[in-house]
Order: structure tokens, then sequence, then C-alpha cells
């Protein structure tokens, strides 16, 4: 269970709402409305203020590192440090076999970053955040640039960490992906957040 | 050192002399009208009232050899290094770490170095004689500002291009250090490079400026390198001791204790 109070920073009205286990929640909102200040925030990615907490520990108890291991921020265009695909791996096997589960071709794990499109990086860059098993996933825009059979394969994976117990927090433009995967959601209005129950 | 009496000194008349070369530089310059006949007599000017104040300046301290003006001479020499750190970056630090960060590193590096050498290589009586440590210091300040310029240059101005890179790592739950580690060995690198490169050129493309300058004032050869090796090593070692002091400095002032990369600590370029 994910704990959030009085949560806030500069551009994002101080929010309360919790994150059960096996839970997701979907962040609409219109560009720049602040749905990446908020997952950012949770992440402990930029100067906030406000309690978060998981399963009773909060933030503050934990070094930054590990708080963000089990409360992981996939930003909407990740960051790649080193050519290969693999050297973003710290145990390639393991990203190797959520390949196909992406759609992904499990030789890409060879390939060079840069000569890959879009929706590959983005769905290898959500695999090498599945390796590490994080409790809560803070997902920004995870489909977008995604065709439509790529869009239910990362779906599916979704729901079968939500099944397992992992939670979700995912913004998206995309209403009905919202409503499909989103057990509930929070609308996000010029830095003002509404939880809206189903 | 072995000085023998064949040290020329010049006189006035012949620096004249000299500066008809000037005067020919200025006449070419109207005759290809490339409109710099003012900036040369200009800078010659300069630069000979200033070499002339830096004499006099030498020639006093030398004279008084009291350890509270050396102190002094070294103190401006510093800040004057640490603001031609500040003025080579391209986006500089908010606020008081503009100047403070290149400053403290040449600071740190220079001064450690300068007194190594004078404690035990060097050995002048009394230890701090301006003679001595003025030089010393002066060769070791302009190369270590010039390898922490272009370190911090480089931190600072690619960080930008490798936020998405150093944001991502953190938010997988990197620490900071490792985050930053790829741009930290960069600018390091990027620092070191100037004075490797003089160490290789040295003697085959470029005759180093003091072996020449004791090679004129009839200093034998083989002590003249001797000398001119062991400024080499003070050199390097004060500019990789004031490179990696001050990338590490400035990567831990860009981040924060809870692992952020905080970029808002970079004034607007």
């Amino acid at each position: 269970m994910l704990n959030v109070r009085a949560l806030t920073r500069p551009g994002l009205e101080p929010l309360d709402f919790d994150l059960a286990d096996g839970e997701a929640l979907a962040v609409l909102g219109p560009s720049g409305s602040g749905k990446t200040l908020l997952l950012r925030a949770i992440a402990d990615l930029d100067p906030n203020e406000g309690q978060v907490s998981l399963d009773g520990a909060s933030r503050e108890s934990m070094p930054a590192p590990a708080w963000r291991r089990q409360v992981t921020y996939l930003p909407a265009e990740p960051g790649w440090w080193s050519d290969r695909v693999a050297d973003h791996f710290p145990q390639p096997e393991l990203g190797r076999a959520l390949f196909p589960r992406l759609m992904l071709p499990a030789p890409m794990m060879e390939r060079p970053v840069a000569e890959l499109s879009t929706g590959e990086r983005h769905r290898i860059a959500l695999a090498r955040v599945l390796v590490q098993a994080p409790k809560v996933l803070l997902l920004d825009e995870p489909t977008s640039g995604l065709d439509q059979g790529s869009t239910r394969a990362v779906e599916a994976l979704l729901r079968e960490r939500i099944g397992a117990g992992d939670s979700l927090l995912f913004a998206t433009h995309d209403e009905e992906l919202a409503t499909r995967l989103g057990d509930r959601q929070l609308r996000v209005r010029k830095g003002r957040v509404e939880v809206v129950e189903p | 050192m072995t000085a023998t009496s064949t040290y020329i000194t010049l006189d006035y008349t012949e620096l004249a002399l000299a500066a008809l070369l000037l005067v020919l530089n200025a006449g070419l310059s109207i005759w290809l009208r490339l409109a710099m006949e003012r900036q040369f007599l200009i800078a010659a000017a300069r630069m000979c009232v200033q070499l002339g104040l830096v004499g006099l300046v030498l020639k006093t301290l030398f004279e008084l050899v009291s350890p509270g003006l050396t102190a002094l001479a070294v103190l401006v020499m510093i800040l004057f290094a640490g603001r031609e750190v500040m003025g080579r970056q391209e986006r500089r630090f908010r606020g008081w770490w503009a100047y403070g960060l290149g400053t403290s590193s040449v600071l740190f590096a220079g001064t450690l170095v300068t007194l190594f050498a004078l404690a035990t290589q060097i050995q002048p009586d009394p230890w701090y004689h301006p003679r001595y440590a003025i030089p010393l210091l002066g060769m070791i300040l302009g190369n270590t500002m010039t390898g922490i310029a272009v370190g911090l240059n480089t931190l600072t101005s690619q960080i930008k291009r490798e936020r998405p890179a150093i944001e991502t790592m953190l938010a997988l739950g990197e620490t900071r250090g490792s985050a930053f580690r790829p741009l930290v060995r960069t600018a390091v690198r990027n620092g070191l490079i100037p004075i490797v490169n003089a160490m290789s050129a040295a003697g085959v493309v470029s005759l180093p400026g003091m072996m020449t300058g004791q090679i004129l004032s009839g200093v034998d050869p083989m002590e003249a390198i001797k000398y001119q090796i062991l400024i080499m090593f003070l050199i390097a070692g004060g500019t990789g001791i004031g490179v990696v002091t001050a990338v590490h400095a400035g990567a831990r002032r860009l981040s924060d204790a809870r692992h952020r990369l905080r970029l808002d600590r970079l004034a607007d370029s």
C-alpha cells in the first residue's frame, strides 16, 4: 500500500491518496497540467514536500535509491547511457526473457540503441524497469508511440503484474486505456488533482 | 645550478629595435586593410605596462623576502586564476558557487603541489622565498586553472544533454555517484588532455618556455631539462588533483542528498 499525504511541489497543489496493492490508478489531464510533476514527486526525483510511504515505511526512512528501487518512475522519454541495449541491463538474460512478452525479438538485446524506433526503445525501457520488480510502477505515457499490438502486449504484461499484487500509477492521454486498465482515476488540472472514484 | 657567465643583458635600445617588428605589423595591417593596427599597438602597450609592473612587484618581493607579502601575492594570483576559470564557463553555477568552486579547487591543488615542491625538491632558504615560491606557483596555477576550466565546462555544458540518461539511472535506483560517473569521467578526461599533450609534445614540437629561459640565461641544457621535467611533473600533479577535485565537487553540487539531479543550481545560459 502506497500512502500519499499532503504531497506538494511547485506546480502541484497538496494532495492525498492511497494506492492499494494490486490497484491501478490512471492519471489523466491535459499536457502541462502536472501529471509528470506528480509522478516525479512520488519518486522523490525533484524537491517536494509531504509524506509518502510504502507499507508503512516512509521515504525518509531509507536512502533515496532504495526507495526508487521499490517505487520506480519511467519517464515518457527514457534516457540511454550506453550504445548497446544489453549494456543497460545488469543481467541481460532477465531482460531477454521479458522481450517476447513485449513483442520484441530477443536478439534486439545486442543492437545499438540508436538504431531502434521510439516504440521499441519505450518497450525496452519498460523491460528494464520490470526486471527490477518494483512494488509500485510510476509510468509516464506507457503506451505512447506504440501500435495497437504492442499496446495490448504492454497492457497484458502490466495486468499480470497488478494481478501479482504490484501497484500501478500511470499517466496517459488515452481515456480508453485509463478506463480499461485503471481501477480509479486522478484528474489533474493546472496542478490540482482530483480523485475520481468509479 | 652551474650557471656560466654567458648571460647577455638586454638594454632598452635593443628592445626598441625589436619593437620595429610591431611597427612592421601595424604597417601590414594598414596596407592590407586589416584594421588591426590599433589593437596591435594597444595590446603591445598593455603588455609592456603589465610586465613592467610585475617586474617591479617581483623585484620588491625578492628584496624584502617577507612571508606576509609573499602570501598576499599568492592570494592575488589564486583569485585571478579563479576568476579566469569562471570566465571560461558557458554555464555557471548559481550564486557564490560560480566563483567559489573553481577558485577553491585552484587554491587546493596549486598550494598543495607548490608546498610539496618547496618542501622536498627545491628546498630554498627560507622555504617561502618568493624567488622560488612565486614562479613555481605561477607555472602550476596556469596549467591547473586551464584543466579545471575545461573539466568544469565539460561537466556543466554536457549535463543538459546527458540529463535523460542521468535521470533514468536515478529513477531506476542508482546512486548519484554511479549515475554521474560517465559524465564525470568525460569531464576529468577532457581536463587532463592538455597536460598529456603538453608532455608528449615537449621537446619535439615545442621547447618549453622555462627550459628555454634557463638556457638563454646560461644554464647547462642538461640542468635546464631536469628543471623542466620537475615542473612538468608538478604541473601534471596539480592539474590532476585540481581537475578531479573540481569535477567531483561540481557533480556533488549538481545533485543532492536524496540523489536528485539539481539542474536548478546552474544559471540559465
